[in-house]
């Protein structure tokens, strides 16, 4: 698996700007390497407004396990969530702050 | 934190999936925490929540059965298990069970092999495995109870040959474990003895195995200490044995003196029952379908075809997940009323904010047509899909699937806490094998209006299925076409005859499953006359089995190739319900391809995109499709992912089976990377494979005409359905279908080109 290269500040502004869909391939590396790293907690979200509103949260993957929702704020957008879960993950990974703007 | 998750508290659903004019519909319902609740019906006409979408739009229909309902809950006797009632012959003072198993979780905790044993273990016997995965017998006498263990943790996935033998005379009890395989220093051969402290008397009590009975309630059974894993072949005997002694009698013919009972779980497949072949005749039934058809212990490998060898396949995989019917109590039943118009209607039930709707379809009067347009709703995919768990269980694997993070709504969040309610045909049991039956007479959670499966899309915000078949309704409605309504169910049983009836057959936006009747039923409709709109991507992919004993439950072997979440067990790729082979329709001689000019290309699950038109959508005998339609560009925009071409994929190919008069109108551009084909299309991996790259990957636009004066149309895209709606139905996508739409319904024959 490749690596995530905390200097690929290149692929952060890619995703910044367009979380969903289409994305080249260092950054799906990239965004797998992250989505599936075993340190990371196991994001995910709850839906509580349909096409509406979600609530970040954890769940650690496999049967029936618990989902706990995270202290933040809703989501309107699945795109901001998808940024914030990102900026989380490269936190962790690098204690670096991105940008909270999309 | 203020905010909680959200709580589905009023799940149901109805004893039948359809119902014409006169016939009667029962509806069961289970709340939780609530004191009642308001029913109604209502008529279904859009479900859209997307932003720009066209909301939701339901037609309320005044019915008998309006108003309000004490609130109850019921719940789920889950678990897959066999009865045999009480019998006399089945008593005997001294006496001994064997049986081959092939434990699938032996460190689940207590679980029951065969027992014939009081709900509160006062009286009786229980041959099963502990807690430490070793066999035990436990035995309640007349004079106390004792339980005799190996010690010893059986294999997981070994078959080894157990039991127990109680000697009433001797006064001891001995179990054994044997084991087909052993390797070094893992041997799980074992044997333990114990003295009888009384007399064990277990009159009156059935017989059960991979459970234990705990109590009756109306007409469900509810079963505990489940099993999983295979039984195969249990015996009763009225002497007393070793465990190799035992072993050698088990291949001994039947009319032994000494058998009470010899249960061969290779009679009988296709069914519920299970029978005794000894004298005494001490037939039973399983409970909640647990698989059958599966390999023996003395499997070959020589053979693969059940019906071939029974006696090889003489084994029932049991679950302690499984689920048929739930039995629930009936809230109210509605008998439907002559004059109903045909559609997808549902029984809304709403107590404050909590509500659910449980869709049905009202059908024409039975052998009519009241339009000359049908949807054929594909509900044997709602069933393979019914009660996913995918983004659930699936983690970052499926945030990488689907690229993005997943949505998990009330739905979800309570099939996540109840696994009673069941699983889809893309999950595994709580044992990792994979669900091989789906069940309708069972609340379905993603079967509803507005519910979007949590891990299409961002956020799962794609609609899929049940809704992403909606807009369909909406667009006919809006142009005031009327068209009837029937499901997959339908076609099994009515086959030809039911299409017949129609000028125009339109399909959902995802019909992959489809057993022979079905097929059958579709292909002959487009040999002789019918137009066929196939308005979806991977459809007629798979091939699925139902009972006609069995009503609700529909069987999927995924074996051999195709996209499969799970992949049968090699031997184990022919149905239990009717014997036929299962796995892809591709791989038996029925390329989807034929049937409608395309097929499965691959899928994607984070956008959609457009079609470009080819030189073929110039050609003359296009042009009743493009009439007015002057756009290059076909469908850059709708609510699945922003296109009309995506999901999940079909093309034409010549080479596989597409008719040479198949005109490709239009082609997509620019699929994502997270799109793949499927393993049928990767014969030998490379590069070229991902959806930049693969000039294989993309969804075709077709037509082409039939005998008989047909036709067929293909979007070879589950998303076209998502653009319908789009723009107030504005747009190149509606405009194309309502030109289909036209000449389809015109009666005039296509002429041959």
């Amino acid at each position: 698996m490749t690596p995530i290269d905390p200097a690929r500040k290149d692929l952060v502004e890619e995703f910044r700007h367009k979380t969903v869909g289409h994305h080249s391939g260092d950054l799906r590396r990239m965004l797998n390497a992250m989505r599936t790293h075993p340190d990371l907690p196991p994001y995910i979200l709850v839906c509580t407004k349909p096409q509406r509103e979600w609530h970040l949260a954890t769940k650690v993957p496999g049967r029936h396990s618990e989902v706990e929702l995270l202290d933040h704020p809703p989501f309107h957008d699945p795109r901001d969530a998808e940024w914030t879960v990102f900026r989380l993950r490269w936190a962790a990974l690098f204690d670096e702050e991105l940008p909270h703007e999309r | 934190m203020s905010v909680e998750l959200p709580r589905k508290r009023i799940i149901g659903y109805a004893d039948e999936l359809s119902v014409a004019p006169g016939e009667t519909i029962a509806f069961k319902a289970s709340c939780e925490g609530l004191e009642n609740y308001e029913a109604s019906i209502v008529r279904l006409i859009s479900a859209d929540l997307h932003p720009d979408g066209r909301g939701w739009i339901e037609e309320a229909v005044a019915s008998p059965i309006d108003g309000g309902y004490p609130a109850r809950e019921q719940a789920i006797p889950a678990g897959s298990w066999a009865i045999v009632p009480a019998k006399p012959c089945l008593c005997a003072e001294t006496f001994s069970i064997a049986a081959w198993v092939w434990p699938t979780t032996p460190m689940k905790g207590d679980q029951v092999i065969a027992r014939r044993m009081t709900a509160d273990g006062t009286r009786g016997w229980s041959l099963g495995i502990d807690s430490d995965g070793a066999l035990s017998m436990q035995i309640a006498t007349s004079g106390g109870s004792v339980t005799v263990a190996t010690g010893v943790t059986l294999g997981k996935r070994v078959w080894c040959f157990v039991g127990a033998s109680v000697d009433g005379e001797s006064g001891t009890v001995t179990v054994w474990q044997r084991p087909q395989k052993s390797w070094p220093g893992h041997d799980a051969t074992a044997e333990a003895r114990s003295a009888l402290p009384g007399h064990v008397d277990a009159g009156g009590l059935p017989l059960t195995f991979a459970a234990a009975f705990d109590r009756e309630q109306g007409d469900q059974t509810f079963g505990t200490g489940f099993y999983n894993g295979k039984i195969e072949a249990p015996r009763l005997y009225r002497m007393a044995m070793n465990g190799a002694e035992a072993q050698a009698r088990q291949d001994a013919p039947d009319h032994q003196t000494s058998l009470i009972a010899s249960w061969d779980f290779g009679r009988d497949i296709t069914g519920t029952r299970i029978s005794d072949t000894s004298a005494n005749q001490a037939h039973g039934h399983v409970l909640n379908v647990p698989t059958r058809g599966m390999k023996g212990h003395n499997w070959t490998g020589e053979i693969l075809d059940w019906k071939a060898a029974p006696h090889q396949y003489g084994a029932i995989h049991f679950h302690d997940d499984d689920i048929y019917d739930c039995g629930w109590l009936t809230e109210f039943s509605l008998t439907v009323p002559d004059g109903w118009k045909s559609g997808i209607y549902a029984a809304k039930l709403q107590s404050g904010e909590d509500q659910d709707y449980i869709p049905f379809v009202v059908l024409p009067p039975r052998g009519e047509a009241t339009a000359d347009v049908l949807f054929l709703m594909p509900s044997a995919s709602y069933m393979a899909y019914a009660n996913e768990h995918s983004a659930s269980h699936g983690g970052g694997f499926m945030q990488s699937f689907s690229n993005g993070l997943s949505g998990l709504s009330a739905q979800d969040l309570l099939l996540n806490e109840r696994p009673d309610l069941g699983y889809s045909l893309y999950d595994v049991h709580s044992d990792g094998s994979g669900v091989a039956y789906s069940s309708r007479l069972r609340p379905i959670l993603n079967m509803r209006p507005g519910v979007t499966n949590a891990w299409v899309g961002p956020a799962g915000t794609f609609p899929w299925q049940f809704n992403a078949d909606l807009p369909l309704l909406d667009f006919m409605h809006h142009h005031g076409i009327a068209c009837d309504v029937a499901t997959d169910e339908d076609l099994h049983d009515e086959g030809l005859g039911l299409l017949s009836r129609y000028q125009v057959v339109m399909t959902g936006s995802h019909p992959e499953y489809y057993s022979k009747p079905m097929l059958d039923g579709l292909q002959a409709y487009t040999e002789r006359g019918g137009r066929l709109m196939y308005l979806g991507g991977n459809g007629f992919y798979w091939r699925v089995a139902y009972h006609p004993d069995l009503p609700g439950v529909m069987e999927l072997r995924r074996g051999e190739d195709g996209i499969r979440d799970w992949v049968a067990e090699g031997g184990e790729y022919y149905h239990s319900l009717d014997g036929s082979y299962g796995g892809m329709w591709e791989r038996q001689g029925r390329p989807i391809h034929a049937l409608a000019g395309v097929g499965m290309a691959g899928q994607g699950f984070d956008s959609s995109t457009y079609y470009r038109r080819t030189s073929d959508s110039h050609d003359p005998r296009a042009a009743f499709i493009f009439e007015g339609i002057e756009d290059e560009i076909i469908g850059d925009f709708g609510a699945v992912g922003g296109g009309a071409a995506g999901i999940e994929v079909d093309r034409c190919d010549y080479t596989k089976g597409s008719p040479p008069n198949t005109l490709v109108l239009a082609s997509s551009e620019g699929l994502s990377d997270t799109y793949y084909p499927g393993p049928e299309e990767i014969d030998n991996a490379s590069p070229l494979i991902d959806g930049s790259q693969n000039p294989n990957l993309r969804a075709d636009l077709t037509f082409m005409e039939t005998s008989g004066g047909g036709a067929v149309f293909s979007t070879g895209s589950i998303a076209w359905m998502g653009s319908l709606t789009w723009n107030g139905f504005d747009n190149n996508v509606a405009a194309i279908m309502r030109n289909v739409l036209k000449r389809f319904r015109d009666p005039e024959p296509f002429p041959e080109p």
